[in-house]
């Protein structure tokens, strides 16, 4: 069959005949379509008669083509002739002045000092729905705690596995890794002095007071924190929270609880664990400036004392509780759509991070107050 | 939508074994989708019509037999073969599956987009009379979660016949839907067969669609994990020898074993 064709032509009645022919499909009609309605366009005052007699098929393509040519605003009438009854039914079927009209179109664009009120208002609006949800949260935990029936321990259990066991090898990758760069980074200097002996020290008491917390709460941020809030999300977009909710369970103690318990009983081990890989780490790197293993743990042993330990691993169940709820809480609040989850997701890491900043910074103004 | 012609087969599903994770859900099914019939899979929860309807379209890998559409078998396609076999199709999901963070007009365009040269303004007018095909002409610029599910699911129609494809796959498509929207698309589904030559093959168990749209059906059963009928929906109802398919076409509650 042949491709489709245009002949464009003058009747002797003044008529414009615009002749379609061949097949009027999508592959083979763009520029048929673009001469054609150049061709109606310059005769607006102009009778025109569009003959299909020729067009052997059409697709919605070729139907789109005729139906742009009938909704073209123009002053003198325009037909279309001869096409098959067949198309002629599809034709039919369209209204060419009634496609353009959405019932609902985007809302103009703000005023750039409306949107950075509007941002503001939403900012202490998040931050005081966080406010009531640690309060929910921590009503839930207590719950928990005076009645431990209540709580759902395989699921804990599970999600023990996930935030804890799965995480050891990342954990014990980048803690040892940081030991590592940081006893490079610093021998460095300290060789100059004859001083490497108190790398030890420094890794040491970096490990165990600061780093080894840090860097296992950044890792719980960016991979249990979103995985909750994607997988509560989830839950979210399929009903499953409404569903909980009609049913009469509070989905804070059902869905919140469970996970935030397994944080709190995995990342304080997550956090000895880097702690411990972290100084090895820097021991390893140790020997390659001539000292031993064993100076290096004595001289760990002789500076860090259990104050520094307990200050480095309490701030552990704080970050657990804030990362943990907080990946619940991105979870709860996800809308409606395939992007939202991964919306949540992103705002689950994005704020634990923001939170362990924060909290870290109140430790260390109190522990200065304290003097430990 | 290229020829007329209502008895040459367009699909032939041959020995079709199909489940998934090592569980058998359908066994040796064979059957033929002539051109232009609409042409629609039923059967009670959980017997396999979704499982049916995924295998053909490619979209899981089968235990054994073959799938033909027009000829050429999508189980052994791959590449572009496969690629020209799945063009000749559109599916409709039985959630919609529209892309969330597209308007309706953007997702019907998208095809449109990957598969043609037309201009950007020609896709445009070809997406709004596509959605103006189901009744959305109205809420092109809306996103998906902005519209009720009936909606979506009629722009996820819109959506599969963006390239005019000669068979479309519906999974429950009135499911949801309110009697009057139900009755529209059934009509719309009638029209594409009869004025385009449109090959339908539809997972329902809506009797009253069945019975306005249907050229032929075919009944599956879990129990033989196969085909217990095949034929004109009203004659399976009134002549059927099998009290599980009378009993199906009646609406009747009484579960009785399959012959």
């Amino acid at each position: 069959m042949a491709n489709a064709a245009l002949a464009v032509s003058d009747a002797p009645d003044g008529r414009l005949i615009v002749a379609l022919s061949g097949r009027l499909v999508a592959d083979t009609i763009p520029t048929v379509w673009r001469d054609a309605l150049k061709a109606v366009r310059g005769a607006v005052s102009r009778p025109v008669t569009v003959d299909a007699a020729g067009v052997d098929y059409c697709d919605g393509a070729g139907i789109a083509l005729l139906v742009d040519l009938l909704r073209e605003p123009r002053q003198a009438p325009i037909e279309v002739a001869n096409l098959a009854p067949a198309f002629h039914a599809l034709l039919a079927q369209y209204d060419p002045h009634n496609l353009e009209h959405d019932l609902d179109p985007p809302p103009p664009r703000r005023p750039a000092i409306e949107e950075i009120g509007r941002t503001a208002s939403t900012v202490l609006r998040d931050l005081r729905t966080q406010v009531e949800f640690l309060g929910q949260a921590t009503s839930a935990l207590a719950a928990a705690i005076r009645h431990p029936s209540t709580i759902r321990w395989r699921d804990v259990g599970a999600v023990c596995e996930r935030v804890g066991a799965d995480a050891v090898p990342i954990v014990a990758l980048i803690a040892f890794l940081l030991g590592v760069i940081l006893a490079f980074q610093s021998a460095v200097p300290m060789k100059r002095y004859g001083a490497e002996i108190f790398v030890a020290d420094l890794i040491g008491i970096g490990m165990v007071r600061e780093l080894g917390a840090l860097i296992t709460a950044i890792l719980l941020a960016g991979r249990t924190g979103a995985a909750f809030a994607a997988e509560i999300g989830t839950m979210r977009v399929n009903q499953e929270i409404d569903a909980l909710t009609t049913m009469g369970l509070d989905p804070v103690r059902f869905l919140v609880s469970t996970r935030v318990i397994a944080a709190v009983l995995m990342t304080p081990l997550l956090t000895l664990f880097a702690m411990l890989v972290g100084t090895l780490g820097g021991a390893f790197t140790m020997l390659s400036y001539g000292v031993p293993f064993v100076t290096f743990v004595k001289e760990v042993d002789g500076i860090v004392n259990f104050q520094d330990f307990v200050a480095g691993w309490v701030k552990s169940f704080v970050f657990a509780i804030a990362i943990a709820g907080i990946g619940c809480l991105r979870g709860l609040q996800t809308a409606a759509g395939a992007s939202a989850v991964g919306d949540s997701a992103t705002r689950a890491v994005v704020s634990g991070l923001v939170l362990i900043v924060i909290i870290d910074g109140v430790f260390a103004v109190i522990y200065f107050m304290l003097d430990i | 939508m290229t020829s007329t012609d209502v008895t040459e087969p367009i699909i032939r599903v041959e020995n079709l074994t199909a489940g998934y994770d090592g569980r058998t859900i359908l066994e040796n099914v064979s059957f033929t989708v002539n051109r232009g019939e609409v042409f629609v899979i039923l059967g009670g929860s959980g017997c396999g019509k979704s499982t049916l309807l995924k295998h053909m379209i490619g979209l899981y890998d089968v235990a054994g037999g073959h799938v033909y559409i027009e000829g050429n078998d999508i189980v052994a396609a791959d590449g572009p073969a496969r690629e020209a076999i799945l063009r000749k199709f559109g599916v409709m999901y039985q959630s919609g599956a529209l892309f969330g963070s597209m308007t309706l007009l953007e997702n019907v365009r998208l095809p449109m987009e990957a598969f043609t040269s037309l201009d950007m303004e020609q896709m445009d007018l070809l997406a709004r009379m596509k959605l103006s095909l189901v009744g959305l002409v109205q809420f092109t610029g809306h996103l998906p979660n902005e519209i009720s599910g009936g909606m979506q699911k009629r722009a996820a129609i819109a959506r599969a016949m963006a390239l005019d494809p000669a068979i479309l796959f519906l999974d429950e498509p009135s499911a949801g839907l309110d009697p009057i929207t139900s009755a529209e698309l059934d009509a719309l589904i009638r029209r594409l067969a009869d004025n385009l030559g449109v090959t339908f093959v539809i997972v329902t168990h809506e009797l009253a669609s069945i019975y306005a749209i249907a050229d032929r059906v075919i009944m599956l059963d879990k129990r033989v994990k196969g085909i217990i009928a095949e034929g004109d929906p009203r004659r399976l109802r009134d002549e059927s020898a099998d009290p599980y398919v009378r009993q199906f076409f009646h609406r009747e509650a009484e579960v009785a074993a399959p012959t």
